[in-house]
């Protein structure tokens, strides 16, 4: 499903954060184009 | 073996309603959609009694055990409690009027002015304040008149301080141009002083040597002093001390967003360890933008405002007195670049590397003190409880290592962790808020080991997209 | 969600085309995965960034949705993401529905 997509990757803080869903779906193929970590506290 | 100790620790807090305004959520937002920021906020809006009786406030000036609020009934904001006090074993509760009249004491530059008739009426309840000193008085000035603050006001050279409707006060621009001498921008720091002040005066009230003992100072506070030329420029600690008479010190600031105040401590460890200085105080002041952070959410849920509280903390950190709780300096816990994104890695280098090294399990571990944010904040809204997810973070991981069985994890969580219970401060809430309760329990000898975590979302300034993590072990003296 | 993050997923979106982009969520809470997954699909919910009133319809997927967990290197998914699937204090199901729920909006 991420072969030749790019993705926006929407981490968080207390979750997964962002390089890390980025790190995620490069093994799958996906050019990662925006990553951000969002942080409520 | 000779350590660093821990020797002294004050908390603060500062109710303050009518500050809520100047919050960067309620701020920037109001100000975007053209509300009125008073008649928006006040419904939501806590009385100084409402925020004396609720719950994790009691815990945080030290009158009530953060364990003890997994006790109460939830949401704690509907359930005050009975016989609460504003004096508290760690520090107390101040109202927001006295607090404007220690903006004026920590105001160098006549940023601040108060309305005449106001500060005569604070002016009898702040000189019979144990906070305030004899040479506060001619800080305080002579006050204004309504209709010269209320000029500058409207020529927008100022911001205005209110309580309720009424302007008592205004802190006024330093630069036509300069953001980081923008009114607002001066609250922001002349709040972090003055509430860091307080803090620190608790302490040195309490301290044997007083402030002229104190060698160093460190700031682990948020805001960024400065000017165009050196935005961040910094060194709130050096003026925190002036004020508090610690004559023989200097100081530097520490910045690594919330996870500054470990830093902080490791760095005072090592100074005091070496014999570089004596005696160290750390300071964190109140963090004026994080009020309101949620307030939308709140109104909209009708329920109070509940980010309406300024923290502050300070706490010494010296060579070793043979009896006060020791920082194990060699088992100081960081959250390395190689760790990177993944919340095993920063836990595993946050708690299981440092316990290694000492031979140690995460279960020879009594209490963790780590993100201790107030879950009634955010609970109402499925938003997480941070400091919950993270005593699970570090129960997985000891059930991963066969420390614990896998179904074991809520009990570990009760047994070594706390509920939340410091107010959104971004700094305040990381581990440091615990340190007083924590100081308790080692030396009346209920625990012999604590951890204190704290991370920092460094990539919110936009430099990077790595946090930042510390951890520290604090044990009873052998 | 941060108003400069919708600027540039809005910015993205336009450029990049719709039909090009995949959102992956990583929030593990359901309030905050709902409102990242309706900020890029229906619309910022709390009306206050650039996506407010803007329907971006980006397909938007949960990082621990099986559809992902399947596509990608399983020991790096492991790494970054088993211990906190063990730390959840929501179920699986209720966190992935809000991804799940967002995408049946798009059909």
């Amino acid at each position: 499903m991420f072969q030749g997509k790019k993705v926006i990757a929407l981490g968080d803080r207390d979750g997964i954060q962002g390089p890390a869903i980025a790190r995620l779906v490069e093994t799958a193929g996906a050019e990662v184009v925006f990553s951000s970590t969002e942080c409520i506290v | 073996m000779t350590a660093p100790v821990v020797k002294g620790f004050a908390a603060l807090l500062v109710h303050a309603p009518n500050l809520v305004r100047y919050g960067a959520e309620p701020f920037y937002r109001l100000r975007a959609r053209g509300e009125d920021a008073g008649a928006t906020l006040r419904p939501g809006l806590r009385s100084y009694e409402d925020a004396l009786r609720y719950p994790p406030n009691q815990a945080f000036i030290g009158n009530l055990r953060p364990e003890a609020l997994g006790d109460l009934p939830v949401p704690w904001y509907a359930h005050p409690l009975e016989g609460a006090s504003p004096q508290g074993r760690h520090g107390d509760l101040m109202s927001e009027e006295i607090f404007y009249g220690f903006l004026k004491v920590a105001d160098d530059f006549s940023q601040v002015s108060l309305e005449a008739d106001f500060l005569e009426e604070i002016q009898e309840s702040l000189r019979q304040h144990p906070l305030f000193q004899e040479t506060d008085a001619k800080r305080l000035g002579r006050g204004a008149t309504a209709p010269d603050l209320a000029q500058k006001v409207s020529s927008e050279e100022a911001l205005p301080l209110f309580l309720g409707e009424r302007m008592v006060g205004i802190v006024q621009r330093a630069h036509p141009l300069d953001p980081s001498l923008s009114a607002h921008a001066l609250l922001e720091n002349l709040a972090c002083k003055a509430s860091a002040l307080l803090a620190l005066r608790q302490l040195l009230g309490q301290h044997p040597g007083g402030p002229e003992s104190i060698d160093y100072l460190l700031s682990c506070s948020e805001e960024a002093v400065g000017d165009r030329f050196n935005r961040g420029g910094g060194n709130l600690a050096k003026a925190v001390g002036e004020l508090a008479g610690c004559l023989n010190a200097t100081g530097a600031d520490v910045k690594s967003f919330c996870s500054a105040p470990l830093h902080a401590m490791v760095m005072a460890g090592g100074l005091a360890q070496s014999g570089v200085y004596g005696d160290i105080a750390i300071v964190g002041g109140g963090s004026l933008p994080k009020l309101g952070m949620n307030y939308d959410r709140h109104l909209e849920a009708g329920i109070p405002v509940l980010e309406d509280m300024l923290g502050a903390v300070a706490f010494i950190v010296g060579p070793d007195d043979g009896h006060n709780p020791q920082i194990r300096l060699d088992a100081v816990g960081r959250h390395d670049i190689r760790a990177g994104f993944s919340q095993q890695a920063i836990m595993e280098a946050l708690v299981v590397r440092p316990l290694e090294r000492l031979g140690l399990s995460i279960s020879s571990v009594d209490r963790y003190a780590s993100e201790l944010q107030n879950p009634d904040i955010t609970r109402r809204f499925e938003r997480g409880d941070t400091a919950k997810t993270n005593y699970k973070m570090i129960a997985a991981l000891a059930a991963k290592r066969g420390e614990i069985p896998a179904d074991g994890l809520d009990t570990f969580v009760a047994t070594c962790g706390m509920p939340g219970f410091a107010p959104s401060q971004g700094h305040i809430p990381v581990g440091i808020a615990y340190l007083g309760h924590g100081m308790d329990l080692l030396s009346s000898g209920q625990a012999r080991r604590i951890m204190f975590l704290a991370k920092g979302s460094l990539f919110l300034g936009r430099m990077t997209h790595l946090a930042d993590g510390m951890s520290v072990l604090v044990e009873q003296h052998p | 969600m941060d108003l400069d993050n919708q600027a540039q997923i809005k910015e993205l979106a336009e450029r990049l085309g719709v039909e090009n982009l995949v959102v992956v969520i990583g929030a593990l809470d359901s309030g905050g995965a709902e409102i990242a997954a309706m900020t890029v699909t229906s619309g910022d919910p709390t009306y206050a960034g650039p996506l407010a009133g803007v329907s971006l319809r980006l397909p938007v997927y949960h990082v621990l949705e099986p559809e992902v967990r399947s596509s990608v290197d399983q020991a790096a998914y492991q790494e970054e993401v088993e211990l906190m699937e063990m730390a959840l204090e929501e179920s699986v199901e209720d966190i992935v529905a809000t991804t799940r729920k967002a995408r049946e909006g798009l059909d």
